[in-house]
Order: C-alpha cells, then sequence, then structure tokens
C-alpha cells in the first residue's frame, strides 16, 4: 500500500484541500436547521416579517457558500484522484515492461491486465470518493448530534441512542451480506464459466450428442445460484425496513422528549423542529456512509492486488561490469552450453539439466524431443529470457550474463511458438525487428519467410492492417509474418521455436531452403517435433525429460541413440522409400 | 424505428414477467403502502409538534395518541416495504433464472454457424452478464420509478391538502433541480463518451503489449510501448479529469437547487404562520416533504438512462433467444444404429456464404472400414469436410449419405454417434478425469474407462496424476500437457468404439514418442472402421484407401497415393516439395 501512496505525494495539496472544503461545506449545512430554529423562535413569535426574510437570505447565503466550497472540493477530489491514478497506472505499466520471464509466468497476462485496467478503475473511483466523502459524513452525523446536544443535552440523549443502534443495524447487514456476495460471485462464475466451456467446446458436445446433459447441469448451476440470491437478497432487504422503523422511533421518541423538554421550559417549539431537523440529516448520512464503506472496501481490496504486482521483484540484472559498447559484428555467433541447468521458480523438478553442446557461427542446431521435453526452455536461455540455474551459456564466446541485455536480444531473431502480432500495420509488425529497415529489406524477409506471396495479393500490401492479435490473418500466415518480424533485423542468430507448426510440409521446406541461403549466414536453431524439420541440421539435440539423450547428426544419431531412432522410425521410415 | 424496436423488447421481457404476475402486481400495491406511511408520518409528527407550544401548553394526551398512530404507521410500512424487497427479489432472481436457462437451452440447439460467426466471449456476455443488468435495471427501475412517481403525487397532494399556496412554491423551484441535472448531463455526456473511447483504446493496447509482453521483450520495444502507454494514459487522465469533474457537479448543484426550495418553503410558510394559515408543526412537516418531494425528481434521469441501458442488454440477450434454430429432425427421421460405413457424397454443393462456391459437385463412394486421407496446405478447407459429415453444417445441393441414406434423414444424434470425432483443439470439460473419458458414455463402468485409457496409452499418465483418474481437470486442464489433453481426447472416443472415426490433425502436437504409441493405438482402432483423418503424417496418407487433396476450400484431386503421383498434379506437386528439398542438401 504505501508503494502506492508515494503517487499521491504530488497531490499532497488537493487530498489536504478537497477534504478540508468539504468540512466547510458540511458545516454551512449543519447551520441550516438553526437558522430555521431562529425563525420559528424569533421570527414567527415576534412576527417579524423582516427577521425571516432576513434569515432566509441567509439560508441562500449559506447554499451559495456551500456550493462554492462543494464545487472546489470536487475539483481538488477529481484532479487527485484522476492524477494518481494515471501516475499509478504509468507505474504499473512500466513495470511490468521490466518484469522477466519468470515473473510473468508466475502472475500470468490476463491477471495484469485486470490489475491495469479494472482493478485501476476502481482505486480510481475509491480516492475519489474518499477525498470527498470519507470525512464529510462521520463529520456530519457526529456535528448533528453536536448540535442537537447544545439545543438541549437531554432531549438529545435520544440521538445517543438511536444513532448507535442504527450503525449497528447498518454495519451488521453489511458484515453478513458481504462473504454471502462473495459467494454469490463465485456461482456466478460458475455459471459463466459452464457457458463458456460449452461454447468453446461446442462441436464435442454435439458429436457426443450432449446438448441435453449439458443443458441440464447448466440449469442445475443457476438455480442453485437463483436461491442463494434469492436467500441472500431476504437479509439484505431486511436492512431499509429495520432501519425505516428504527429511524421513526427515534422520531416519536424525540418529539416525546421534545415535549415534556418543553413543558420543563428547557427549550422552544423551534428547538424541537431543529432537532427534528438533525435527526433526518443523520440519517440520510449513515446510509451514504454505509455505500461508502463498501465502496472503499472494494477500491482497497483493488490497490492491494496492484501493489501486490508492483512488489514483484523483476528478477533480472545485468552485471554492470558487462561488455557494454560491443560493436556489433556481422556474421552467425557461436553458441556453447556448458553443463546447463534450468529449474523454474516455483517448480520442483528441473526442467532442463546437464546440458552441454556447442554450435559455431552459421551453423544450425536442431532441437527435438516430446512435449514438456525442455525444447522450448532450452532456446530461450539464449536471449536470456530465463537465467539458467546451474552451468554456464556463452554466445559469442561470453557468458550471456556479462552481455547487456538490450544488446544481446538485439544479436537474437526469435520466432516464439506462439505467433503474436500485434494491431497495426504489416510494415509496422516488421519493423518491430528493425525500426530502420527501407521496404525492400522488408520485402527480402517476407520472401525468405515465404509470406511474400500472401502479403503482395493483400490489397494493403505491407500497409495492409493487422487486427488485434493478428487474427485477420490465418494461422499459417501469422506464423510466417513472425518469421519475417525475426528476419527483418538480420538476426546473428535466428531461434525458431516450433515455429512452422501450421505450416505444410511443402512450404515448411522451402522455408527451410530460404533461411539455409540467408546471405547474413545466422546460426539457426530449429525446435521442431517432425525429423524432417531438424534431418539435415549440422548438430542435433534430442532431448527427453530435460536431458540431452543425444548430440550429432542425423548419420550419428541413428546409429547411437534409440530415442532418435524411434521418432524417425515413426516418421521417416517410409517416407525415405518413396525417394 | 428504434421506439418500435424498444417497445418490441419491453413485450417480450412482460412476457418473462407475466409467469409472476401477482409478485410483480404485490409489489406495486406494497409500495403504494409504503409511500402512503412515508408521507403520512410526517403530518402526525407535525401535529404533535404544534401540540409542543410553551410550558404548561404541551397536550401529553394528544401527542401520545398521535404518536401512536405514527409508530402504528411506521410498522406497517416497514413491514410492506420488506415484503415489497421479497416480491421484487424473487421476481428479478426467477426472471434472471430463466432467461438464462432459456438462452442457454437455445444455445444448445443452434446451427454451428452462429458459433462460429459470434465470438464465444460475446455469446457468454449476453447469457450471463446482459441478462443479469436487464433483470436488475429493468425491475430496479421500474420500482423506482413507480415508487418515485407515487411520492411525488402523494407529496403534492398531502401539501395541496395542507397549503395550497406554499405547494406551489415547492411546485415552481423543484423543475429547477432537473433541468440543472439535465443541462449537466448534456454537457457530460460528450466528456464520458470521449473517456470510455480512450479508456477503450488504452485497454486495447494493454491486452495486446501484455498478451504479448514476450515478444516485445525479445525485440526490445519496452521503451517504445511505454511511449505510446504515456501517450495514452495522458489523453485519459485529461479527458477522465473533465468528465469526472464536470459530472460530480451536478450533486452539489442539485443539492443547491434543493437548498432554495427549503429556503422558499420557510419563507412562504413562515409568513403564512404569522397570517395564520399555517401552523408551526405544519412548516415542519412542508420542510420534511421538500426534502422528500426533490429526491425523486433527481433520481428519474438516472433511472431513464438505467432503463435504456436494461432495454438494449434485453434486445441484445432475444436477439439470441430468437435466433433462428438448426432445422429440427423431420418427423420420419430415422435413428442410425450402429452403421456398416458405407459413407458417400452425391454432387454435393456448399459454402459458408452464399455467392462464394467452396465444394462444388462433389462426389465421393467410402466403402465400410475404408480410410480417407484429408490432405492439402494449411487453411485449405479440411475442416468443412468434417463439418458436413458430423452435419454441423447442411449440404447446399447434393446429398450426403451413410449406409446409403441421407443424413438429413437421420436424427442428428444417432448420426454423431456413429462418428468418434479427435479434434485439433482439445476441449475437456471441468471435472474428473473419469467423468471427462466417460463423456459420450456416462453409464460406463470405472473398468472400462480404465481399459480405454490403457488403450490408447493414458493411464500410466493418468495414474501419475494427484488423484489418478478421481483428479479433477480444470476447463483449461491446468497442469496437462498438450499430448497429455489429446490423450485424454482419444480415450474419450476409444469408449464409445463408435463405427466411424474422424481424426482432425488430432496428433500434430503429441510428442513423438507418445505418437507412435497413439498410432499403433489408432491402427487397432482403425481396424474395420470408416476413418477420415485430416493427415500431415506421410505413412497414413500413404495407407488411406483414398486420399482427398484439398486446396483453397476445394477438392482439387482424389484417388490412392500412387495414382496421384502419378497424375502429376497438385499432390505430386506437395509430395516431392518435401524431398525436393532433400536431395538439394544431399548432393
Amino acid at each position: 500500500m504505501k508503494r502506492l501512496l508515494q503517487y499521491l505525494t504530488e497531490y499532497k495539496k488537493e487530498c489536504v484541500l478537497g477534504p478540508l472544503f468539504k468540512l466547510l461545506e458540511a458545516s454551512f449545512e449543519l447551520m441550516v436547521p438553526l437558522v430555521m430554529a431562529a425563525v420559528i423562535d424569533r421570527g414567527i413569535q415576534n412576527r417579524d416579517q423582516g427577521y425571516i426574510v432576513y434569515m432566509c437570505l441567509v439560508l441562500v447565503g449559506l447554499g451559495v457558500v456551500g456550493l462554492a466550497c462543494s464545487i472546489t472540493a470536487q475539483y481538488f477530489a477529481a484532479k487527485a484522484s484522476v492524477g494518481f491514478a494515471a501516475k499509478v497506472r504509468r507505474a504499473l505499466f512500466g513495470h511490468i515492461q521490466s518484469l522477466g520471464f519468470t515473473q510473468l509466468d508466475q502472475v500470468g497476462a490476463s491477471t495484469l491486465i485486470t490489475r491495469m485496467t479494472s482493478d485501476l478503475n476502481q482505486v480510481q473511483n475509491g480516492m475519489n470518493l474518499t477525498l470527498r466523502l470519507l470525512l464529510r459524513s462521520p463529520f456530519v452525523v457526529f456535528g448533528a448530534m453536536a448540535m442537537a446536544f447544545t439545543i438541549d443535552w437531554q432531549a438529545a440523549l435520544v440521538f445517543a441512542v438511536a444513532i448507535p443502534l442504527l450503525a449497528a443495524v447498518v454495519f451488521g447487514v453489511m458484515l453478513w451480506t458481504m462473504p454471502r456476495y462473495k459467494q454469490v460471485q463465485v456461482g456466478l462464475d460458475k455459471v459463466l464459466g459452464a457457458a463458456r466451456e460449452n461454447l468453446s467446446g461446442v462441436r464435442v458436445v454435439r458429436a457426443f450428442g450432449r446438448e441435453e446433459a449439458e443443458t441440464e447441469a447448466f440449469q442445475r448451476d443457476n438455480n442453485a445460484l437463483t436461491r442463494l440470491q434469492v436467500f441472500v437478497g431476504r437479509v439484505s432487504g431486511l436492512m431499509n425496513p429495520v432501519t425505516y422503523i428504527l429511524i421513526n422511533l427515534a422520531t416519536l421518541v424525540l418529539v416525546w422528549a421534545g415535549g415534556l423538554r418543553v413543558e420543563a421550559g428547557a427549550i422552544t417549539q423551534g428547538g424541537v423542529v431543529a432537532l427534528l431537523n438533525y435527526m433526518a440529516q443523520i440519517l440520510v448520512e449513515l446510509v451514504k456512509l454505509a455505500n461508502l464503506i463498501i465502496n472503499i472496501a472494494k477500491a482497497l481490496a483493488c490497490a492491494n492486488r496492484v501493489a501486490d504486482v508492483m512488489d514483484i521483484e523483476p528478477g533480472m540484472s545485468e552485471s554492470p561490469g558487462g561488455a557494454g559498447g560491443k560493436a556489433p559484428a556481422a556474421g552467425g555467433l557461436s553458441v556453447e552450453f556448458q553443463d546447463v541447468g534450468l529449474t523454474y521458480r516455483g517448480a520442483g523438478a528441473e526442467s532442463l539439466s546437464g546440458i552441454s553442446f556447442s554450435a559455431k557461427p552459421g551453423e544450425t542446431v536442431g532441437v527435438i524431443g516430446g512435449t514438456g521435453a525442455g525444447k522450448s526452455s532450452l532456446v530461450n536461455l539464449i536471449p536470456r529470457f530465463y537465467d539458467c540455474t546451474q552451468g554456464r551459456v556463452l554466445v559469442d564466446g561470453q557468458d550471456v550474463k556479462d552481455w547487456p541485455l538490450a544488446g544481446l536480444r538485439a544479436q537474437v531473431g526469435v520466432v516464439p511458438q506462439k505467433a503474436q502480432l500485434f494491431s497495426g500495420t504489416v510494415r509496422e509488425n516488421l519493423l518491430w525487428g528493425n525500426g530502420g529497415a527501407i521496404d525492400q529489406e522488408l520485402w527480402q524477409a517476407l520472401e525468405a519467410a515465404q509470406a511474400k506471396d500472401f502479403v503482395e495479393r493483400k490489397p494493403g500490401g505491407l500497409d495492409e492492417p493487422v487486427a488485434q492479435g493478428g487474427r485477420n490473418f490465418s494461422g499459417g500466415q501469422r506464423q510466417r509474418l513472425t518469421i519475417a518480424r525475426a528476419l527483418v533485423r538480420r538476426p546473428r542468430a535466428l531461434l525458431l521455436d516450433d515455429s512452422a507448426s501450421a505450416l505444410d510440409f511443402a512450404t515448411d521446406a522451402r522455408l527451410r531452403q530460404a533461411i539455409r541461403a540467408l546471405p547474413y549466414g545466422p546460426t539457426v536453431f530449429i525446435v521442431s517435433q517432425r525429423a524432417s524439420s531438424i534431418r539435415y541440421a549440422d548438430t542435433i539435440v534430442v532431448l527427453d525429460d530435460g536431458r540431452a539423450v543425444g548430440v550429432g547428426t542425423h548419420e550419428e544419431l541413428l546409429e547411437a541413440c534409440g530415442v532418435y531412432r524411434e521418432i524417425c522410425e515413426s516418421q521417416m521410415e517410409k517416407g525415405r522409400d518413396g525417394q | 424505428m428504434k421506439e418500435r424496436a424498444q417497445k418490441g423488447t419491453l413485450r417480450k421481457v412482460l412476457r418473462y414477467i407475466r409467469r409472476y404476475w401477482f409478485f410483480v402486481a404485490l409489489s406495486v400495491a406494497l409500495a403504494g403502502v409504503t409511500v402512503a406511511g412515508t408521507l403520512y408520518i410526517p403530518i402526525l409528527t407535525g401535529d404533535a409538534v404544534d401540540l409542543i407550544v410553551s410550558p404548561g401548553r404541551v397536550d401529553f394526551s394528544g401527542i401520545f395518541s398521535l404518536l401512536l398512530r405514527a409508530g402504528v404507521v411506521a410498522g406497517l410500512a416497514a413491514a410492506a416495504q420488506w415484503v415489497m424487497n421479497l416480491c421484487n427479489n424473487h421476481v428479478t432472481y426467477q426472471v434472471v433464472r430463466d432467461v438464462r436457462n432459456a438462452a442457454f437451452a437455445k444455445l444448445q440447439g443452434l446451427p454451428l454457424s452462429y458459433m462460429d460467426s459470434h465470438p464465444t466471449g460475446e455469446v457468454v456476455s449476453r447469457v450471463i452478464a446482459d441478462v443479469d443488468q436487464f433483470a436488475d435495471g429493468l425491475l430496479m427501475g421500474f420500482t423506482q420509478l413507480f415508487t418515485g412517481a407515487i411520492t411525488i403525487l402523494g407529496t403534492l397532494l398531502f401539501m395541496l391538502s395542507v397549503n395550497g399556496a406554499i405547494t406551489l412554491v415547492v411546485v415552481l423551484i423543484t423543475p429547477v433541480s432537473l433541468l440543472v441535472a439535465a443541462f449537466i448531463a448534456k454537457r457530460t455526456y460528450a466528456m464520458f463518451h470521449l473517456q470510455s473511447r480512450v479508456r477503450g483504446e488504452q485497454t486495447g493496447f494493454v491486452e495486446e503489449m501484455i498478451e504479448g509482453q514476450r515478444v516485445v521483450q525479445a525485440f526490445g520495444q519496452e521503451k517504445a510501448a511505454q511511449q505510446k502507454f504515456d501517450r495514452l494514459n495522458e489523453q485519459l487522465r485529461a479527458c477522465s479529469l473533465r468528465a469526472i469533474f464536470f459530472s460530480s457537479i451536478t450533486n452539489p448543484s442539485t443539492r443547491f437547487v434543493n437548498s432554495l426550495v427549503y429556503t422558499g418553503v420557510g419563507i412562504a410558510g413562515a409568513l403564512s404562520v404569522i397570517g395564520g394559515r399555517l401552523t408551526v408543526g405544519q412548516l415542519s412537516c412542508f420542510l420534511s416533504y421538500a426534502n422528500q418531494y426533490t429526491k425523486p425528481f433527481n433520481e428519474i434521469s438516472g433511472v431513464v438512462t438505467e432503463l435504456q441501458n436494461a432495454l438494449a442488454c434485453a434486445g441484445r440477450v432475444f436477439a439470441l433467444i430468437e435466433e433462428k434454430p438448426q432445422a429440427p429432425d423431420p418427423v420420419n427421421a430415422r435413428t442410425l444404429q450402429e452403421a456398416d460405413g458405407l459413407v458417400q457424397a452425391e454432387h454435393v454443393d456448399f459454402s459458408y456464404r452464399r455467392g462464394q462456391r467452396l465444394i462444388e459437385d462433389f462426389n465421393l463412394r467410402v466403402a465400410p472400414g475404408q480410410r480417407v486421407a484429408l490432405v492439402g496446405p494449411t487453411g485449405c478447407g479440411k475442416t468443412t469436410v468434417i463439418n458436413l459429415l458430423m452435419r454441423f453444417y447442411d449440404v447446399d445441393a447434393g446429398s450426403i449419405s451413410v449406409d446409403r441414406e441421407d443424413i438429413r434423414m437421420l436424427t442428428r444424434k444417432s448420426l454423431r454417434r456413429n462418428f468418434g470425432m479427435v479434434l485439433q483443439d482439445t476441449w475437456l470439460k471441468r471435472g474428473t478425469v473419469l467423468e471427462n473419458i466417460c463423456y459420450g458414455r456416462p453409464e460406463a463402468s470405472r473398468e472400462e474407462a480404465v481399459a480405454a485409457a490403457k488403450a490408447c496409452h493414458a493411464h500410466s499418465f493418468i495414474m501419475r496424476l494427484p488423484k489418478g483418474y478421481d483428479t479433477v481437470i480444470g476447463g483449461d486442464a491446468e497442469g496437462l500437457s498438450q499430448g497429455q489433453k489429446q490423450l485424454l481426447c482419444i480415450a474419450r472416443v476409444m469408449l464409445c468404439l463408435p463405427p466411424m472415426l474422424i481424426l482432425d490433425e488430432a496428433t500434430s502436437s503429441i510428442d513423438t514418442r507418445t505418437e507412435v504409441r497413439i498410432q499403433r493405438a489408432f491402427q487397432k482402432l482403425m481396424q474395420g472402421r470408416t476413418s477420415f483423418i485430416v493427415a500431415h503424417r506421410l505413412s497414413t496418407i500413404r495407407d488411406a484407401d483414398v486420399i482427398l487433396v484439398m486446396r483453397d476450400g476445394r477438392i482439387m484431386e482424389q484417388g490412392r497415393h500412387e495414382e496421384l503421383l502419378l497424375k502429376g498434379g497438385f499432390y505430386a506437386e506437395l509430395y516431392n516439395s518435401q524431398f525436393a528439398v532433400s536431395y538439394s542438401k544431399r548432393t
């Protein structure tokens, strides 16, 4: 929480002035019943019309000053809360940019998005409400009570009993319902999840003819939710009637007590009316306060969630003595793994262990193995998306931890498994690879990535718009565009993480041929499930359950590596005798 | 036009509410009682105040009887309010439940084209969020509008019965607060609109950047992203500040107008008291009325927008509920028993969009037990064939038949039961592993399920899960690898052993060693069963009895491997391209 409050320091002035003006307004409001009492007691009793008009002008004056104060307060509150939220949002976005892959894995994208958007909006609203009302409502309640006591403390004792009683009812009902509303939310999530699940699996549901069963299950969940809602509603519906009775009883007792006090000569008739007015003011404020507390509690919960994200340490440290100004040389990078092990944070078992191999500049390395064997983990170590927990990864003869992070990544072209494009145009997406590339270079990259044909066919060519997530391109087209994006930077090492999975084998083959022919000769890492994709690599690393069970060429591995032989037999045996 | 649409929606909503008319009527009646009570009490207390004049002139017995009456009225009004709340809750939640159940049941009968053309999130939000909003907004809106109207009317009547002149003061000044509120709302509408647009833009940007965070970092785009974000953020801050500040003027302003009303009543009332046309008690009663009378006015503008919003939501929900369902099975539809597996397509035409022909005059004959491989580049429309076979979509012309019977003359259910399908995306239901395996045959015994899992080599990994077959897996099946999920999907089909199979690239993301085992299991499974396989694997293709070569949604060629190679067409090109590379490298 403290971490968030620091973003408020710039708005210190507004945070003090806002509530202050609000209190001023409330003070003026508190004077109204007194003025009215004076009208009744002096104006009416003395039949003094001038006095009545004068006092009413005072009322209007109080109203005008109140309005001015209130608008000023609203302005300060809005300025502080909006400015605060904007600052936090900016800091949060920057913080997320600095998180390493490890942290991103742990938190998850959807969580981060919620924190950035709806949670922060809640915080902003809560802040605004707090500045405007948190001091005001209690102030009015206690102010009105104090004023009542100045009129006549004995009659005002009714307040001393009624207010705590009301507060007890209001907050009692709130305390009871809040956890139950959470249960309702859980029920709602369940119904929502059921609907989403059903829709996403609609083909399977129908293939197995389970429509009726699905409907029944949904209705069961839905009816349970309804029952819970009705139950909670029954109790929360009590709040208004009970407070209503309490309020009216208190008013009646107040009239009675007022009568007794007037009889005793302690107060006047106007005093009784003023007491009644104060009672009415208090009621209004108590209801507001209850709503306010619910909203602030929500906002606080959101603020804490945001603060939790801010508290995550970025985790990836750059060594200060790194070879900062290393001039980008041409040609492929050499890559060497020395007894590398990797254990993801929070995971029990190692994802990689004891991996050793090396690739000379310009060589092609194939990485093959089953799902979860650690193929992606292995290539992710090269641009230092994760830090290995054992051994060393050397790039260009230097430990990756000694490279400046940005400098290292600038040398590497990454094509991740998930083909992700960003909204904008094809050109804008490609320029991510190298902001200074000219169109001719973009077309060259597209050609090598086997994407030239379909980009040319698009009406906009390079300026063809890309929808969010690249939805307007097919899976295979997206993959080829992400490859082109990586090629635009003429990388010295190219990492293809199963990035041809959506391509048919003809395109896949042409792609590999084009990459091999790249003039700048990058060192290429190909991760694949298909033996045919990596078969002609200079070095093939066969992974099984995080271990390198074989390193060598295709022929060597066929001889020596059982796992590799098994893979090839299942995929290639018949292909070969087709030649 | 829009008005009429709204009216139509309203009628449909009323149809759902009609079932609960008793509760609605009761609620309306009770609202009347509540308002009457609320209005009557200030009169009683006002009268009581009049009995308190000065020392020695306090009529305690009179006060007591007035207060007693007020107490009874308060009790009655509170009771009425509680029962009214219960009625409203009852109606709201039951209507939500009914509409939601209806919407979900409807979804089960909609043609697949609807799901394919509407994003899941949008449909879900109709069934969940929109239904909630419309029920809440509509019923709360109605009751608020109703009690508001009664309050205004009742207050007016009560005030008139006490004193006409002061009533006039109240009636004349109050609309000013409405005008002020409307004026501000009109001015701020554009600001809020702008705010939500900028916010939407920022949210979109944030979603994209965070979801693609790895790519952002891999390409070192953090600074560029932050700069763009800052720009949007500053825009949002500026327009939020305007929108929030100007809209927050509404409250103080209407409060100010209310205080004017209050003052007006005070002056007119006090002067009337002096003139003997009013008592002090009545004045205090008027003062409290002045407050009550203005409140519903302030709320009404909010209620109206809420009602409009609710109607818009209701409109979306009903659009879903009234969506044209898939053509029902014909009355004389036959139930397909255990099919032999003779599949024929005759002169089939099909397209997803009218005017854009995809499949034209497609003919195919698959004898029982034969294998059909669907081959072609990515996105060539291989899933279209599956859509037609399973009757997820119906052909435009021609016919597809199973065992010489047009599939449109069979019940969809029995047709689909005869196909075992393993799709590319592995959908599992939230539930235990066992429930998922038994999805197609819920009555199957545990032993049968285990046997099916063993047959497709899923048993060993299932046993390694924390609770074995009783492990609960989520909708996203967190903790399961893609391959494991696919194994469960295969086990699900394995348990049903239908006479025909559809395998859609099912093995493409299973790790190669598991794939070998699955292949063996499939070989066993496919024995004697007509199978359609969307294939990337050479061995599958070469063993197929018929290869359908597809491109751009069309079926280009069909035949056996050797025939197609000899033909030297698209298939030959496709096939050779893979090996052309091999040669060039070798030589």
